[in-house]
């Protein structure tokens, strides 16, 4: 058995093991934000124009094949939707494109598309995206570009 | 009792029109800590217990073993989630002393509140708060050790989780970081407050972990935890984990746990298996 004043020494101990683990997890996170010029473009590993319209039309067959999403799409414009979207992802995945379709508040408002329904699309453009062969960092890449846009599409 | 809050909850939820939970991201509800919250392994996250999104509810279950040199925590229990919004769970420990052959029994009520943010969409983490109800079926233990209070005792605890997507080389990664007010010696096993000390202590608790894939995590945990018994020295908890998750339906999580000494018995380390079950 220790001493009585170990506690003290123990609480010392373990606020340093948690700035251990913190900092590493935070220096981790840095390393990768410094090395990423040296990757390729998101662009580039989404296989560039082509390889996100692949991705796209995959996402419309698996929209298709959702009870639960297809609904959402019934009175959609799908040559429309395929294009907009490919652009929309060209452009923010850092390619030669600009979106040229209207907002995504506009696009969603009377769609009142609800919390549980946007992770199924999630789910679905993981699924795509899988079926396309885009490598899991890749994928995440695309995703946390993409996250933000969350609060201008549900609830609408 | 349990059984029949469950079976009328179900009724009310089928009554209603309410749509079983499965509308999170997967992964994201975390897996179940050994008091019965939604969390890591051993630490509580600030996440709710299940795939429920907020317009939804779930129900799920868990069993957990940590087998260390001279003891043998086992402990189920089950947490229902309403609306992403509250978490109410039950957990029953059994652990069990090896040398003696005896056991402890405690049953833990938490309910757990999210106050704001999201682990996946908010710039900010989501930020939960909760509490826990230890109850000690026998009090014969707990007294001969020490223990202030050798009945009840009740953590509350903060709480705040993010994930990020794509951090770490294109690695989603997760940290979360809790403070906790507790008077529980050894998660309560050995009774609440002690001859040392019988004031709340402000414990941190904290994991991070990186999702290799959609299914498959790794990552640490650490505990830190009072101290107030004289007879024995309590000591700070960590892990190291791997977690598998198929589908929104189950999880498993394998961890080397060291739980330091415990009542005397020097330095145990050991294995922790748990599994989750998402039913609703």
């Amino acid at each position: 058995m220790m001493t009585r004043n170990a506690p003290a020494i123990q609480a010392y101990n373990s606020l340093s093991i948690l700035r251990v683990m913190l900092t590493g997890l935070i220096g981790i996170m840095l390393t990768a934000c410094a090395h990423q010029p040296a990757t390729p473009s998101l662009y580039d590993s989404l296989g560039q124009k082509t390889g996100i319209e692949n991705i796209v039309s995959r996402l419309i067959y698996e929209i298709g094949d959702d009870p639960t999403i297809r609904p959402y799409f019934e009175d959609s414009d799908l040559d429309r939707f395929h294009e907009k979207l490919s652009e929309q992802i060209c452009e923010v995945s850092g390619g030669p494109c600009t979106y040229s379709g209207d907002s995504m508040v506009d696009v969603h408002t009377r769609m009142n598309v609800n919390e549980a329904d946007f992770n199924r699309l999630v789910d679905l453009l993981i699924a795509a995206m899988d079926h396309q062969k885009i490598p899991h960092p890749t994928q995440n890449r695309l995703l946390s570009i993409l996250a933000p846009m969350r609060g201008d599409i549900i609830y609408r | 009792m349990c059984r029949t809050a469950v079976h009328f909850f179900l009724l009310c939820c089928a009554a209603t029109g309410v749509q079983a939970g499965e509308g999170k991201l997967l992964g994201t509800p975390g897996v179940t800590q050994l008091e019965g919250s939604g969390g890591g392994g051993i630490v509580p996250w600030a996440t709710m217990a299940g795939y429920a999104s907020r317009d939804e509810t779930a129900i799920s279950g868990f069993a957990t073993r940590v087998n260390v040199d001279d003891y043998r925590l086992s402990v189920w229990g089950a947490a229902i989630n309403l609306y992403d919004r509250v978490e109410v769970s039950f957990a029953h420990q059994n652990f069990y002393l090896k040398g003696a052959g005896s056991e402890i029994r405690q049953d833990i009520a938490g309910l757990k509140v999210r106050l704001s943010g999201d682990l996946v969409y908010t710039d900010w983490p989501q930020i939960s708060a909760g509490i826990q109800h230890k109850m000690l079926a026998d009090d014969t233990i707990a007294d001969a050790v020490g223990a202030k209070d050798s009945n009840h005792g009740t953590d509350l605890y903060v709480v705040a989780s993010k994930l990020h997507l794509g951090a770490i080389g294109g690695y989603n990664a997760l940290w979360s970081l809790a403070g906790r007010a507790t008077k529980a010696n050894q998660l309560g096993l050995l009774g609440y407050g002690g001859d040392d000390k019988d004031s709340y202590s402000l414990n941190l608790e904290a994991s991070v972990a990186v999702l290799l894939s959609r299914q498959w995590a790794l990552g640490a945990e650490y505990r830190q935890k009072p101290d107030n018994l004289s007879f024995a020295e309590e000591q700070d908890w960590m892990d190291l984990f791997v977690a598998y998750l198929p589908n929104k339906h189950i999880n498993a999580t394998l961890a080397y746990a060291d739980l330091g000494d415990i009542a005397g018995a020097d330095h145990q380390t050991g294995v922790y298996l748990s599994i989750t079950g998402y039913f609703w």
